[in-house]
């Protein structure tokens, strides 16, 4: 298994039966990895027979896993509230990425500081939900679901799977072996795309004979089973079938966000039939050592959605393209006394395109004027997600948020 | 259910997966009296000798450091390697199979902690506590250095209170999700936790960063200390039945614990907190007979169960291909994904883990003995491979897969391996 083995706690290892667990969600369909997974193959054909009209939106989710520091991501360098709270930690008005007189970007988004400069990146801030849950686990759990107030049944995406009239199974796509939980709905999950190296295929065929059913089989042995199944459509060469779209700086059969960010590219040239795909970066629980560690982290994710961009910037759909940014929560705005931060409440959420209004979104949370020494939250995520349904997804935000605050107006 | 198959379940659970011959004379003594033998204390491994790597001073060269992470990261090497061994060679698999999931529990990794020693440490608490009270074990882990370091502890203070550690105690090692504690509680615990260093003698108490003023933590109140906290936090009523289902979910099935088998798994672990009295009750319960076969193994199960079936004679070539092999499927021993530990269940299922097992399978057979396969007439054979890797029996599917290699024991054996019976227990 390939998933992202960040050292730095991504705490993104929730399997489905935990998801379950934890969040009830208890779709009838047996949504197994080996049943969701698709192949490059599959999206080759169906790119082919069922190709994206031009024009159409697409939405690529990004996930920062391990709750972003919102507060030295869109750095507040011009009050002074900031400076105090954070010694040793906070960034200067020389060091940041000045974006106006108040506000500028940590050092490692330039990219991003150009993206602002185009008139291409929305910032929203101050963004949470009610009753702020500092626990990576239940936060992710109700970003995911899109549901603060009580357990939902599943995940957000998902839904707006089941409302979708169109049966393609690759309308949406996660890239990576599991699938997270924002992706499954009670009828529908998105396609799980794994990009490995190229497969050798021991056993092929014992494995596809070990792969039927047999009425002995307990469900986990039925399970076991599956997954040699789904096996059987990986035989075709992945990677050499990616290399028929050629990309700049290509990183081969990685799983780091800008490999997950080329296969995106890859798909969307393709004309690939899906509107969402779901990628993913780990690493951001930075309760120690918090400047260095935050600032890569960003850098990667910089480099990566720059890179994505210029590997579209000849294609027409290039404009169809919009990058959502999220994590679970932002930080404490007082450092710790390991030049960290410990587990905090609003964050902040960004939108990149050519179909989004940039600028800023949502009120900036007060420094002074805390709950529980944490930034109080200023607009609800639902609103941005209800926003991203109806005008992205072509979706009826009602059915997948619910009654959703107002819109803030973050797209065109 | 026959004698033997609940017996094979047992074994299989309880240790690294179990051979035929092994089943065999476990069913001949009784699982009762196997038990006792299987939960004694088992005697201390030979433990590799890592000697502390001498910090780089604040002059150190751009070499000088290089080569101090470089040493850092052989030790690493040395101390995996060594525990595949261990888990692969010793004479006592249950104790091995507990002390892999006190890992797995209080997950810790290498990879943030980068000394070897430290987590070696960790390890020999496991082992020397970890089928006592769990009392013990708690206290032992919330001052030692490689959790420490992983939660960034010692550098909670009283003047600026770092929460992780707290917060993690509660939430995945002794509360759970919802136990009953709130965030005042993880606050309280912080600041009761806090003053904690780590020196080259070990962890000690330093008062000046000590908050020592009154908390509430749990109901307790108090100038509550480190020990304190552990003790208000596990006489908190979510406790018992969080760590009595953990472990039920590690060993026995995916699905959490029946009322009636959770209330005799609460009245085995009792106010002793009795950690061998828990897990013979999880063994020996009927919802776990019922639930044979719900378990996918994981990663570690798989291979080390593998190797100690086959009799593998563990090299330092075999023990690197069981660590490649396990870093392919994603269960690298020291190194957790997160503090949760590593997922379970179908997360081992990709279509990418399949592959690496059929590799890994192929190799292993090359290097095992295969005398009990090679030995029986052809048409017994596939009964001899089922005796051999624990199964009462194969499936009618995995028959037809073994009919095409009946004339090669290795061809044959590597497809037992990946069968899904095998890869269940």
């Amino acid at each position: 298994m390939r998933v992202p083995f960040d050292p730095r706690l991504p705490l993104d290892g929730l399997t489905r039966r935990t998801f379950l667990a934890c969040s009830g969600v208890a779709g009838a369909a047996a949504v197994l990895a080996g049943a969701a997974g698709c192949t490059w193959r599959d999206v080759q054909r169906q790119a082919t027979e069922n190709p994206l009209p031009a024009g159409t939106p697409v939405l690529v989710l990004v996930t920062l896993y391990g709750g972003n520091d919102g507060l030295n991501t869109l750095i507040p360098y011009a009050d002074p509230a900031y400076a105090a709270a954070r010694p040793g930690l906070a960034y200067t008005a020389g060091e940041v990425l000045k974006l106006d007189d108040s506000f500028g970007l940590n050092p490692g988004l330039a990219g991003w500081q150009q993206l602002w400069q185009d008139q291409r990146l929305a910032i929203v801030r101050g963004v949470g939900y009610p009753k702020p849950d500092r626990s990576h686990f239940r936060s992710m759990d109700i970003w995911q679901t899109g549901s603060p107030d009580a357990p939902a049944t599943s995940g957000w995406l998902g839904r707006w799977l089941d409302s979708q009239q169109n049966p393609d199974p690759l309308l949406a796509l996660s890239i990576g072996p599991t699938l997270p939980v924002l992706a499954v709905g009670e009828k529908r999950t998105a396609a799980a795309l794994s990009v490995q190296e190229k497969p050798t295929l021991p056993m092929e065929a014992v494995l596809a004979r070990l792969g039927e059913p047999d009425a002995a089989d307990t469900r986990a042995a039925a399970e076991v089973a599956a997954s040699y199944a789904a096996l059987g459509r990986v035989r075709d060469d992945v990677v050499e079938h990616l290399d028929e779209v050629p990309l700049h700086d290509e990183v081969e059969g990685d799983q780091s966000l800008l490999g997950q960010l080329q296969v995106v590219a890859k798909c969307i040239l393709l004309g690939a039939p899906t509107r969402a795909y779901s990628v993913s970066l780990g690493g951001f629980d930075t309760h120690g050592g918090e400047k260095a560690t935050q600032t890569a982290q960003l850098r990667t994710l910089d480099q990566a959605v720059t890179a994505f961009r210029k590997a579209l910037a000849a294609s027409p759909r290039a404009s169809d393209v919009v990058i959502m940014c999220y994590s679970e929560f932002g930080r404490r705005v007082k450092a710790n006394a390991s030049e960290g931060t410990d587990h905090g409440t609003a964050g902040d959420l960004f939108l990149i395109g050519d179909r989004v209004k940039a600028g800023f979104h949502g009120d900036a949370p007060s420094l002074t004027d805390l709950a529980d020494g944490d930034l109080k939250v200023t607009t609800d995520f639902r609103s941005v997600y209800a926003e991203v349904v109806s005008t992205v997804l072509g979706g009826d935000a009602d059915r997948v948020v619910g009654k959703a605050p107002a819109k803030l107006g973050v797209l065109r | 259910m026959t004698d033997w198959t609940r017996t094979a379940r047992v074994l299989r659970r309880a240790g690294f997966g179990a051979s035929g011959a092994e089943i065999d004379a476990a069913v001949a003594q009784g699982v009762d009296r196997w038990l006792d033998s299987a939960l004694a204390d088992a005697p201390e491994p030979q433990y590799p000798a890592l000697e502390a790597v001498p910090l780089p001073g604040g002059n150190a060269s751009q070499e000088e450091r290089q080569r101090y992470r470089q040493a850092l990261a052989e030790q690493g090497r040395v101390l995996a390697a060594w525990w595949v061994r261990q888990m692969a060679t010793s004479a006592t698999p249950v104790a091995e199979r507990l002390t892999f999931g006190w890992h797995q529990h209080w997950a810790t990794s290498l990879s943030k902690v980068r000394l070897a020693p430290a987590m070696l440490r960790q390890q020999r608490t496991f082992r020397s506590a970890g089928l006592g009270s769990f009392t013990t074990l708690a206290q032992a882990l919330v001052t030692d250095p490689a959790l420490m370091f992983y939660l960034d502890a010692q550098q909670n203070t009283a003047a600026a209170p770092n929460e992780n550690l707290a917060r993690e105690l509660m939430e995945l090692f002794c509360l759970g999700v919802g136990g009953g504690y709130t965030e005042t509680d993880v606050k309280e615990a912080a600041r009761a936790l806090t003053g904690w260093r780590i020196t080259p003698a070990g962890p000690v108490l330093d008062p000046r960063r000590h908050d020592g003023g009154p908390k509430t933590l749990l109901g307790r109140t108090g100038p509550l200390d480190a020990p304190a906290a552990v003790d208000a936090i596990l006489a908190a009523p979510a406790h018992p039945v969080h760590l009595a289902t953990r472990w039920w979910r590690q060993l026995a099935s995916p699905e959490p614990p029946p009322p009636p088998t959770l209330a005799r798994l609460l009245a085995a672990y009792g106010p002793g907190r009795s950690l061998r009295a828990l897990f013979r009750a999880v063994l020996t319960d009927p919802a776990f007979e019922a639930a044979a076969g719900a378990v996918v193994l994981s990663p570690v199960e798989w291979v080390v169960g593998s190797l100690r079936v086959l009799k593998v004679p563990v090299t330092d070539q075999v023990a690197m291909l069981a660590l490649a092999t396990l870093r392919g499927l994603g269960q690298v021993p020291l190194q957790p994904p997160n503090v949760s530990g590593w997922p379970s269940g179908q997360a081992w299922l990709s279509t990418a883990s399949a592959q690496t097992r059929a590799a890994a399978a192929q190799r292993l057979v090359r290097a095992a003995d295969l005398a009990v396969v090679a030995d029986a007439a052809p048409a017994a054979r596939t009964d001899a491979l089922a005796h051999l890797l624990g199964l009462p029996s194969f499936t009618a599917r995995t028959l037809t897969a073994l009919q095409t290699a009946k004339g090669d024991p290795a061809a044959l054996t590597a497809i037992g391996l990946v069968s899904p019976e095998y890869q269940v227990a």
